[in-house]
């Protein structure tokens, strides 16, 4: 198949991909990705189960490292420096990356103290500064009128969609540059899917948004651009209006049309 | 039309209802045998605690904390020596599992889970965990008792111990195990170091089940006799020395069942009350205490 995808954005790209390959053990499930992101823009990553979507998001923030048997090669550049080879500590890379996933995962402390948990690796800050950094995060996920009241409660008490903002403020509140959702609306209903659609758009406005999803129709309303993927490959990337629209290949129109996928 | 096309049909119907007697014929069967199965083992359970509390609760008294083990046939004494040394032990040996349990746990759970390390350490923990607490006291025996020349609550606080630290093992890593790996994947993802990782998130969220294997582990030595005999022996006097033998309730127990003398069966029966609620409250506060926060 051919690999070489063109790589239409004309903006300033926050990550490059150059090269990409990932391996778990033996299986072969990147193959040689090419692919720029660019800032302050939101883009979307689609493709059939299986086809490396999340896989590929995985390795902006080194999260495959957790597990040994998982490696990657290539460059994968951010802000031109290479963090597959990186000598800063893979946290630093984390602090500037930040990541929410497809379950809330809320940790097992309060609302305040979740949002608190991650500011306070990297920073020291007086009481009313982190209080503020906290109302701060908790408004930009648009969780904080629902939430003022009962900061001291633990976070597992709120309701799915809730703990999904909640890990979206514990995300921004440490201020990264890039964030990456990794299918962040599959486990909630259509109010809450909503909410954190209106907020990626709020989000890019400040952040670089790369997402993951399942549904097409939600990379059609919340992204900038969109890549399909199919079994490894980056099949088509481009302006999401592009994709939708007039695909260039025959494989992307027909999974965005239904007719495989 | 046929049965296929019409799923409605007469004999679908009678079917339906056959298979449908056949299933409440069988959970009826099943119901029956596991109600009886559960009988027999409470009958037991309650004929035990009830001879328990009719022999035990007579010995009751405030000279049962007070006063020391007596000689045979005397009038008055308790078990004041043999409740502290049982106390003491027992805590000391809690103290010192717990924390080379939990670490080791950890390090089962998080570090070193499909490592060769790993697993042969978890294996000799699982021989560990079921090895005769009577071949943990002799084996104590002949490393401490033997080369110290005496006999002492030291040693029986290192057996015990020894009985705490795989139970303690076992149950943290498999708390840990159960957390899911996408709340650590979340909190590596905010760029927290692993040992961070570990003592807020996973281990906090392990809490709950952590605790309540570090009290069935307490609640197993309370009532050790087998690591004791060998160990701390047994003491008639008080004693708060470590270094010398040490009475304990299960060893006393053990002396004054056995004896002819029904002053000393009293008292057994007495401390045999007194482990038995112990356990019990200890039991009672691993399941509600900690279960009803989640």
């Amino acid at each position: 198949m051919d690999t070489k995808v063109n790589l239409p954005v004309t903006e300033k790209p926050k990550l490059s991909v150059r090269n990409l390959n990932f391996y778990y053990s033996n299986f072969h499930a990147l193959k040689n990705i090419n692919l720029d992101i660019p800032e302050n823009k939101v883009t979307a990553f689609i493709g059939p189960s299986g086809c490396g979507k999340s896989t590929l998001l995985r390795t902006f923030n080194r999260m495959f490292e957790l597990y040994p048997e998982q490696r990657a090669e290539g460059e994968i550049l951010l802000d031109g420096d290479n963090i597959l080879t990186s000598k800063d500590d893979v946290s630093l890379i984390r602090a500037k990356v930040g990541m929410v996933f497809q379950k809330p995962t809320p940790f097992p402390m309060s609302i305040y103290d979740n949002i608190a948990f991650g500011v306070k690796l990297f920073e020291t800050l007086p009481r009313v500064e982190m209080d503020e950094r906290v109302e701060w995060a908790l408004k930009k996920a648009a969780l904080w009128t629902e939430v003022k009241d009962k900061l001291n409660q633990s976070g597992s008490g709120l309701s799915g969609g809730q703990q999904q903002r909640l890990c979206i403020a514990r995300g921004i509140a440490i201020k990264p540059e890039v964030l990456l959702l990794d299918e962040p609306c599959s486990a909630l209903d259509p109010i809450s899917t909503g909410k954190i659609e209106e907020l990626i758009h709020e989000l890019k406005n400040d952040y670089t948004v790369v997402i993951v999803t399942h549904n097409m129709q939600q990379a059609a309303r919340c992204s900038d651009y969109t890549a399909y993927m199919y079994l490894g490959d980056l099949i088509e990337f481009g302006p999401t209006s592009d994709l939708f629209m007039k695909p260039k290949k025959k494989d992307t129109e027909d999974y965005i049309t239904g007719r495989f996928g | 039309m046929n049965a296929v096309t019409s799923p409605a049909s007469a004999a679908l119907q009678a079917s339906r209802i056959s298979k449908h007697a056949r299933r409440k014929r069988v959970n009826a069967i099943a119901l029956t045998l596991s109600l009886g199965a559960m009988a027999f083992g409470v009958f037991w359970l309650i004929w035990i605690l009830f001879e328990t509390v009719r022999l035990g609760v007579g010995g009751m008294s405030l000279a049962l904390f007070t006063q020391m083990t007596p000689p045979p046939q005397a009038e008055t004494g308790g078990l004041a020596n043999a409740i502290f040394g049982s106390v003491t032990m027992v805590s000391l040996a809690t103290l010192l599992g717990t924390p080379i349990g939990i670490l080791a746990g950890i390090y089962l759970a998080e570090y070193g889970q499909k490592t060769w390390l790993g697993s042969v350490t978890r294996f000799i923990n699982d021989i560990l965990l079921s090895a005769p607490s009577i071949v943990i006291g002799l084996f104590i025996y002949s490393v401490v008792v033997a080369r110290m020349k005496t006999f002492s609550g030291f040693a029986g606080v290192l057996a015990l111990a020894l009985i705490v630290i795989p139970v303690v093992i076992r149950t943290t890593e498999n708390m840990l195990t159960l957390i899911p790996n996408a709340l650590r994947e979340a909190a590596y993802a905010l760029g927290t170091p692993k040992w961070k990782v570990i003592m807020t998130v996973t281990l906090k969220s392990a809490r709950a089940g952590v605790i309540t294997g570090i009290l069935l582990a307490l609640a197993r030595i309370a009532g050790e006799t087998a690591p004791l005999l060998f160990t701390a022996l047994s003491n008639q006097f008080w004693t708060s020395d470590l270094s010398s033998p040490m009475a304990s309730l299960p060893v006393t127990i053990f002396k004054f069942a056995m004896s002819p003398y029904e002053n000393w069966q009293k008292l057994a029966w007495a401390g045999v009350f007194l482990i038995t609620m112990g356990v019990l409250v200890l039991n009672i506060l691993a399941r509600t205490l900690f279960h009803n926060k989640h």
